[in-house]
Order: C-alpha cells, then sequence, then structure tokens
C-alpha cells in the first residue's frame, strides 16, 4: 500500500499491520527516513529550520506502484508499505517509510532498499530547505544516481 | 488542450503552476513545445536556460525531448527529484 500525506506515521502501527497482511512472513525490513538538523552538511549545508516537501500529485502515486510493482517482480514480497510526507517538516520529523515482509531476510532487505534507491529519483518529489541563509531547493545527488547502477 | 504543469524552482521562477491552451500548430513533440514555449514565453525562455538538468514527464510518466504530443495531453517539467 502507499500513502502521500502531511500526516505522521506510527512506525510500531505500520509494523504490525505489515505482519497482519503478510501472513507467514520470516522477516519484516523496514527503513524510516527523517530530516536532519544538518542537511547536507557535507556540503556546507547550514542548520536546517525546516524541509518543504513539494510533489505532483497523481504521478506520485503511479510511480512509486511502478517502483513497488518492479520489486515484487524481482524478490518473494508478501506485502510492502510505502508512506511519504509532504508539506513544511522540522529537523527530527519522519519523511519516509518503507516497510517489506518477506519469507526471507534477503528478499526483504533487498527488495526495501531497491525501493528507496528508485524512489529518490524516479518518484517526483522535491525538498527546499530553509536555512538561517534563506531558502533553496536542494539538488540532487551524483551518489543517488549512482546507486541504481547496482540494480542493473 | 494540453495542460502543462511545472513544480519546484521551475514553478517559483515562472511564478506559475501551470499552463493551458490548445496544442499549437506543429507542436508534434515534447521538444516542440520546448521550442514553443522558449519563443512565447521570454521567462521559459531564461528558466530552460539556468535549468539544463529539466526533466519532462507526459501524462505522468518521465519522457524525452522527441516523445510525441496529443491533444489533451498532461505535460509537467521539473527538475530532477530529491525525494525520500
Amino acid at each position: 500500500m502507499i500513502t502521500v500525506d502531511h500526516k505522521d506515521f506510527d512506525i510500531a502501527q505500520e509494523y504490525k499491520q505489515l505482519r497482519h497482511a503478510a501472513g507467514d512472513a520470516g522477516a519484516v525490513v523496514t527503513f524510516t527516513g527523517l530530516v536532519r538538523e544538518l542537511y547536507q552538511a557535507e556540503l556546507g549545508g547550514e542548520a536546517t529550520q525546516s524541509l518543504y516537501l513539494e510533489h505532483y500529485p497523481g504521478m506520485t502515486e503511479k510511480s512509486l506502484e511502478l517502483i513497488l510493482g518492479r520489486a515484487k517482480a524481482r524478490w518473494d514480497v508478501l506485502d510492502a508499505r510505502i508512506i511519504h510526507r509532504i508539506g513544511t517538516l522540522l529537523p527530527g520529523d519522519q519523511i519516509v517509510f518503507v516497510g517489506v515482509a518477506s519469507a526471507h531476510r534477503q528478499d526483504a532487505f533487498n527488495a526495501s532498499q531497491y525501493i528507496m534507491d528508485f524512489l529518490k529519483s524516479e518518484a517526483p518529489f522535491w525538498k527546499k530547505q530553509t536555512s538561517d541563509n534563506g531558502s533553496d531547493w536542494i539538488e540532487s545527488r551524483k551518489s543517488d544516481f549512482e546507486a541504481l547502477k547496482t540494480w542493473k | 488542450m494540453l495542460k502543462i504543469h511545472y513544480f519546484a524552482s521551475i514553478r517559483e521562477q515562472l511564478h506559475k503552476e501551470e499552463d493551458n491552451f490548445c496544442r499549437p500548430e506543429g507542436v508534434k513533440d515534447v521538444n516542440d513545445l520546448l521550442v514553443y514555449l522558449k519563443t512565447t514565453d521570454p521567462r521559459f525562455s531564461e528558466v530552460y536556460k539556468k535549468t539544463p538538468k529539466m526533466l519532462v514527464a507526459v501524462n505522468q510518466v518521465v519522457a524525452s525531448r522527441s516523445s510525441e504530443l496529443s491533444d489533451n495531453d498532461e505535460v509537467a517539467f521539473f527538475p530532477p527529484m530529491t525525494g525520500g
């Protein structure tokens, strides 16, 4: 299931639902992405006051469905969950959740990493960071595109 | 009618979220549309120059400059994605 929403999410609740929906799962892998206070600190970034997330309604859901579909075709996925938040977020806030339930751990690890890697470069989300120096749109990173080569 | 969406830094620089107009004669693919927008909208031309990695989607699927356009298509221009 895919959710794109302003609302926060409860990991315990998501894990519980994933286990329930997956039936006889042997492994559940969950990933949570958070807003860092020093976003892109390695690039000399300023302390984040807030992060604004914009998306393309309709295309976002479609592209996440496609990524999820490809992951399910490649690995044994019993059930999966993607949540991505939009709007204004603060340091420490949860941004994204990916949960995958499988019979075996390797499928759950691989599928969740694959989903996250492609979500970053294929799902139409854009981040704008506000710091003491003003607001700027975050640039895509070369490393995010490099990560996709792993899955060829 | 073509529906054109602009997102993120492109939307901000253009000061608009969308354009709606009938597909102009001779606009058969994305490249034709880019030429049309650059010719008719000086601000778009400026933003296009400043955004070398501008991406395009046709009917909510990432497309290329040579992707064909039909009446009633939904086109979107945006910078590389930065979600997650």
